[in-house]
């Protein structure tokens, strides 16, 4: 592609569009790639850590991408893992203590997986695969898109697990309000479990590939 | 392809950019987030008097009804006295005293070491719907982090009347139950002294205290089931944080 056709691409071209919507279902980090699981069955016990989770990996995917892209042409490839991780780990360590400062509560709930979000592989990957490649503002689509991705299916996740586990929504109790637990309804206490977690993102999962039969690997 | 040179000046400046971008960050926020640290220890010691603090009246409600904080030495003497915002004695505001370093010199000094000075344990007074409760923070190692909370007794001394419990890093669904209501609601009513005021403290039971003699169970909880070490280190520091106020409770009681 030359110069001039370059510049010509708007903002929103289908190819960038694509950077964005791609990653919400055919190339989702969780549900396709199944990356980032670690948090995902962590943190979605309740809707709001799930929130604050997704944001958190958002403003450090995206900002991330954007300074690895901007300097792609400048990193020796020999150190650019550790490039990718002092930045990665930098960006991390700005959101722990931005939430201690203006979100106390959230964070003492979120506790290490903060942190842990230097380990999440979509970010790395992310970073590794398309950042070191591309022009900013391709790369800040494409780490909006995959922490949307990521963040829509964890915030999923976290519905049904806050519903029926604890009985509520976002701390709301849905559940006393419609009055099932007169009619002898429990909440299950199994949902809380991490494992449960596992069990609704295959849920999903399979949901996508029946709707979707292009994601189904041929035998 | 880069040079080694290159790649070494490039790491370098790298690593100092983000190292001056990171401490100026710590340096700006850090007021935020000691006011969050301090805001959450206020409403802990408020909740083991039963009053629920929020963020926004924490402080109020606490200068309503925390009206004297003591700084005791282990003799059971107050060495500083904090009343109606100003020192009425010594010069050591209770409330900042970190318990942890204290403990730390107590330590020291039990096993004949020495320590940094005298050890200063702190001692909160609430004056509550026309009753006097004594708060005593409390401070401990769990099973993988540090635990801490408080304890709050009535006048008789020896009576309690609501504890709270936090801890960094227990196991969740075992030894994190001791921040729960139904782990913490247990404690109510015991007490920590005998009828001749002989330190008993509160023993956290495995097998329930209905393992334990009759007379004996006003000074025993249960243990949480799983939860066995964390339990134990609840009983320990409960143990040793309140014997430190031993000499003056007896003080008070005489």
């Amino acid at each position: 592609m030359s110069e001039a056709v370059k510049r010509k691409e708007p903002l929103f071209s289908p190819r960038n569009k694509k950077l964005i919507f791609n990653p919400l279902s055919k190339e989702n980090p969780i549900t396709v790639q199944v990356l980032g699981i670690c948090s995902a069955l962590a943190v979605t016990a309740k809707l709001e850590p799930a929130f604050v989770m997704s944001i958190s990996v958002m403003a450090v995917l995206a900002a991330a991408n954007v300074i690895i892209s901007m300097l792609r042409n400048t990193i020796p490839s020999r150190i650019r893992i550790i490039v990718q991780l002092v930045i990665v780990a930098a960006l991390v360590i700005l959101v722990d203590q931005v939430l201690k400062a203006f979100a106390y509560d959230v964070s003492k709930q979120l506790s290490v997986f903060v942190g842990l979000i230097i380990t999440n592989c979509i970010l790395m990957g992310r970073l590794e695969a398309f950042a070191m490649g591309n022009k900013p503002w391709p790369a800040f689509l494409d780490g909006i898109g995959n922490a949307m991705g990521y963040a829509w299916i964890l915030i999923t996740i976290a519905f049904f697990r806050e519903l029926f586990g604890s009985g509520t929504v976002w701390n709301y109790p849905v559940m006393e309000n419609l009055g099932l637990y007169d009619l002898g309804y429990k909440n299950n206490g199994f949902m809380i479990l991490p494992p449960m977690a596992l069990i609704v993102v295959g849920i999903i999962i399979w949901i996508q590939r029946s709707r979707d039969k292009e994601l189904v690997e041929e035998k | 392809m880069f040079s080694n040179r290159y790649i070494f000046i490039y790491a370098s400046v790298m690593v100092i950019i983000v190292a001056a971008v990171l401490s100026s960050a710590a340096t700006y926020l850090k007021p935020y987030q000691e006011r969050n640290i301090r805001t959450e220890k206020i409403m802990d010691i408020l909740k083991s008097v039963k009053i629920d603090a929020d963020k926004a009246d924490a402080e109020t409600l606490y200068n309503k009804y925390i009206v004297e904080e003591l700084a005791l030495n282990t003799a059971g003497d107050a060495i500083s006295i904090y009343k109606n915002q100003g020192f009425e004695k010594g010069d050591l505001r209770p409330f900042d005293i970190k318990l942890k370093t204290e403990l730390k010199k107590k330590q020291f000094l039990d096993a004949g070491k020495k320590a940094d000075g005298e050890p200063a344990f702190p001692m909160y007074i609430c004056k509550h719907d026309n009753k006097t409760f004594y708060i005593i923070p409390l401070r401990g190692k769990g099973l993988w982090g540090p635990i801490w909370g408080n304890i709050a007794l009535e006048d008789d001394f020896k009576t309690v009347y609501g504890v709270t419990f936090g801890h960094k890093g227990e196991t969740p669904g075992l030894g994190a139950e001791i921040a729960t209501l139904a782990f913490q609601d247990q404690f109510v009513g015991k007490t920590v002294f005998d009828d001749n005021y002989k330190f008993t403290s509160i023993d956290v039971v495995k097998g329930g205290i209905a393992t334990m003699p009759a007379d004996q169970q006003i000074h025993g909880v249960d243990a949480i089931s799983g939860g066995t070490i964390t339990s134990h280190a609840v009983a320990s520091m409960i143990r040793d944080c309140l014997s430190n106020y031993e000499a003056y409770i007896k003080k008070q009681v005489k």
